[in-house]
């Protein structure tokens, strides 16, 4: 019986492996793909920062002899530190503050639900799908009468509250991953909710913050309208650097390109670092 | 110990000799587009800063529509963010209208507003005072390449006409690899290709409303002219031209892939100049074609420095204003800069100028052109509405924007012309309506 079935298995064994050699490679050249196809612009930005402005707007091509001149010219212009403190106060601070209220939201929820959590849930998601613009003239007149236009704390706040419905979900979704069994472990032993919270759930749900905290700041990196809207100088982040250099009249592809390479830059370095947590994160509640 | 003792002493006339210090710098923000003569603006702060030791500037500097909505928001809500804004021809007299704009009434007499040029300073005023002074302006008029000419045996007519550039623009097409007869802006927009699409219907004899407000987008002039645009860019234009704008064609025509090319005086500094274009020694100028009548055949822009109502800072702003408009600045660039990239297109005295003049050949076509818009009066019959190429209402930028979508439309194939302008004209009626210029 068994030399039958080792006999019959074989082939089958070696058709298996040649037909998932076939997937796999299938699957890399995909992968790839939509790989190339997603970073392709970036690429021809950096490509196109260090053209000259003649070159830029030419027919596209590869070969050029690059040049540094609109590096200059960038930095010539407007202070580039200026810009980029701006955007990492603003990004930083509105994660912190958006962390410390959506923890303990998030707890409430995943450990203490009432019938109205899940509706409550999503009402909070239901937010995000209102328009930016439809809001702006409220919020303009609100920071006007209180002082906070063009002030990196006006900035936070907006971006926290822009943020915090993807940080309550997310963060939900570890939350809820965590075995209970433990936090009552620790009610056993005495833990207070903010023990229990501090020494048990933070330690455990780390990752999934962490890669929480990185989607919030990236998106409060990239954030163009409200940070365009609602700024001048003072708080003015990389966004109002990148779209002071574009002009209806003279060319502008390459100082533009070079401009935008320098702000995406520390972002994505940071991207780049932190891949793995990411892709944790994204990814945690998908593969249960 | 003694350290100590003296330390808040020392700490407090710190603090009182910054305060003062605060107290006598005055910081005004001024709001700028990323335009050649505004980069100049910029890189002048110093010599500003020097005459004017108790100001300091700070510059905001945005992309066109960006700003446009920036200050827009800002200026309506009275949120005081800006001390100057940049804004044209089509803002001022709607914004002033409001009251949202500082009334300019005795400018000082060094100033001299006379010598600002009569067409420009109308378009900046309501009811006869200024709102706004003028950083630079524009008319439109026809570049083109005098060695093709030449090569063919055309002769460049005193006031060309378009009947006559068709002609030419066939002659020419393809007669180099890459050569464009014609290149006109075919990028939709209010700004964009509709400025140039309404100086051919208004030289055509149409007019976008009649003197009771009701639109004419599908009358027989606006047919023939719009017609006559898609023909000759389709037979005769480059490729794409669909998604070129100034900069798209100012960059083809550069690099010498247009025969002829309408569009924005303010181009003429930069095709000149051999740095940036490949075709400097061989640029011819023309006034902006006309067919049924010269009227309106160019249009009228200007760039202006204006100081919002809500800025609390209306004294330094005012001192900024007139420095950065004024003939001294305009001597200032000549100076540092060169003189062909001076701001043109606002004072007479520039034009009175030697070293520009012998600089830039182009000066009496620009000056000209300018001289000759009448933003009261730009169409063959009468019409209810200020401004040349734009009609200076709110809810222009709207419509002319849409008006220009359907226009590329028609421009790709996508549609006839005379589908675009019905569906330009019904989209425009209800806007209208909505905004209570007709009945329903």
């Amino acid at each position: 019986m068994t030399t039958v079935s080792s006999k019959t298995a074989a082939p089958r064994s070696v058709s298996g492996w040649r037909s998932a050699q076939s997937k796999r490679l299938l699957l890399t050249v995909v992968g790839w793909s939509v790989a190339v196809v997603i970073f392709f612009p970036i690429f021809w930005m950096i490509l196109t920062g260090f053209k000259t402005e003649t070159a830029a707007i030419a027919d596209p091509s590869l070969i050029f002899s690059p040049t540094l001149e609109s590096y200059q010219e960038v930095q010539a212009r407007s202070g580039y530190a200026r810009f980029a403190l701006n955007s990492v106060a603003v990004a930083f601070g509105s994660t912190l503050l958006a962390l410390l209220i959506a923890i303990p939201a998030a707890y409430a929820m995943a450990f203490l639900p009432t019938k109205r959590t899940k509706g409550t849930l999503l009402w909070m998601l239901s937010t995000k799908m209102l328009p930016s613009v439809g809001v702006l003239v409220p919020i303009y007149l609100i920071f006007r009468d209180v002082g906070l236009l063009d002030t990196r704390t006006g900035l936070i706040i907006v971006y926290t509250l822009m943020n915090l419905p993807i940080v309550v979900w997310m963060l939900y979704t570890f939350f809820k991953d965590m075995p209970k069994d433990i936090l009552e472990a620790g009610r056993m032993d005495g833990a207070s909710t903010l023990q229990e919270v501090l020494y048990l759930l933070l330690p455990l749900t780390l990752p999934g913050i962490a890669s929480t905290g990185l989607l919030s700041v990236i998106l409060s990196w990239n954030e163009a309208f409200w940070s365009l809207n609602l700024t001048t100088s003072n708080a003015a982040p990389l966004t109002a650097y990148i779209a002071s250099f574009s002009s209806p009249e003279g060319l502008f592809w390459a100082k533009l390109s070079a401009a935008s390479t320098m702000a995406i830059a520390p972002i994505l370095i940071l991207g780049w670092m932190t891949q793995k947590q990411m892709v944790r994160g994204l990814t945690f509640g998908a593969v249960k | 110990m003694r350290l100590a003792r003296h330390l808040p002493v020392t700490a407090l006339a710190a603090a009182i000799a910054l305060s003062s210090q605060a107290q006598a710098q005055t910081e005004i923000t001024v709001a700028t587009v990323n335009n050649n003569d505004m980069v100049i603006m910029q890189s002048l702060t110093e010599a500003f800063e020097e005459a004017h030791p108790d100001i300091t500037l700070d510059w905001v500097v945005l992309e066109e529509n960006v700003l446009r909505q920036r200050m827009t928001t800002d200026i309506a809500t009275g949120g005081g963010q800006f001390d100057v804004m940049t804004i044209g021809t089509y803002e001022v007299p709607i914004w002033a209208e409001r009251g949202w704009l500082s009334p300019l009434e005795d400018l000082p007499e060094d100033y001299n507003e006379d010598d600002l040029l009569a067409s420009v300073r109308d378009g900046l005023s309501l009811d006869g005072t200024l709102h706004a002074l003028p950083f630079y302006a524009e008319s439109s008029m026809m570049y083109y390449r005098q060695d093709l000419f030449d090569k063919a045996g055309i002769e460049m007519t005193e006031q060309p006409t378009w009947e006559e550039v068709r002609e030419w623009a066939g002659e020419l097409h393809g007669s180099e690899e890459g050569l464009a007869g014609i290149c006109l802006r075919g990028k939709p927009g209010w700004g964009e290709n509709m400025a140039f699409i309404t100086t051919l219907v208004n030289t055509y004899g149409g007019r976008w409303f009649d003197e009771e407000w009701n639109p004419e987008l599908n009358s027989e002039q606006w047919t023939n002219a719009v017609q006559f645009y898609v023909d000759l860019l389709n037979d005769y234009g480059p490729p794409g031209a669909s998604s070129n704008g100034f900069n798209e064609n100012l960059a083809l025509f550069a690099r010498g892939n247009c025969a002829m090319w309408v569009d924005a005086t303010s181009a003429a500094g930069k095709l000149y100049d051999p740095k940036e274009s490949e075709v400097a020694d061989r640029l011819g100028f023309a006034p902006a074609p006309i067919a049924e009548t010269p009227k309106g055949s160019h249009w009228l822009w200007s760039w202006a420095l204006a100081i919002p109502a809500s800025s609390e800072k209306q004294d330094a702003a005012r001192e900024f204003i007139t420095w950065a408009t004024s003939q001294e600045y305009i001597e200032l660039v000549g100076e540092t800069e060169g003189w062909t990239s001076v701001p043109p297109g606002t004072r007479e005295s520039t034009y009175a100028n030697e070293q520009y003049t012998e600089a830039a050949p182009f000066a009496d076509f620009v000056l000209k052109a300018i001289q000759e818009t009448d933003p009261n009066d730009s169409t063959l019959e009468p019409n209810p509405y200020v401004g040349v190429q734009t009609v200076n209402i709110p809810e222009f930028q709207s419509i002319g924007t849409q008006v220009g979508q359907t226009i590329a439309a028609a421009l790709t194939g996508d549609t006839t012309v005379e589908q675009a302008l019905d569906n330009a004209q019904r989209a425009t009626e209800r806007t209208m309506q909505r905004a209570g210029y007709i009945e329903r």
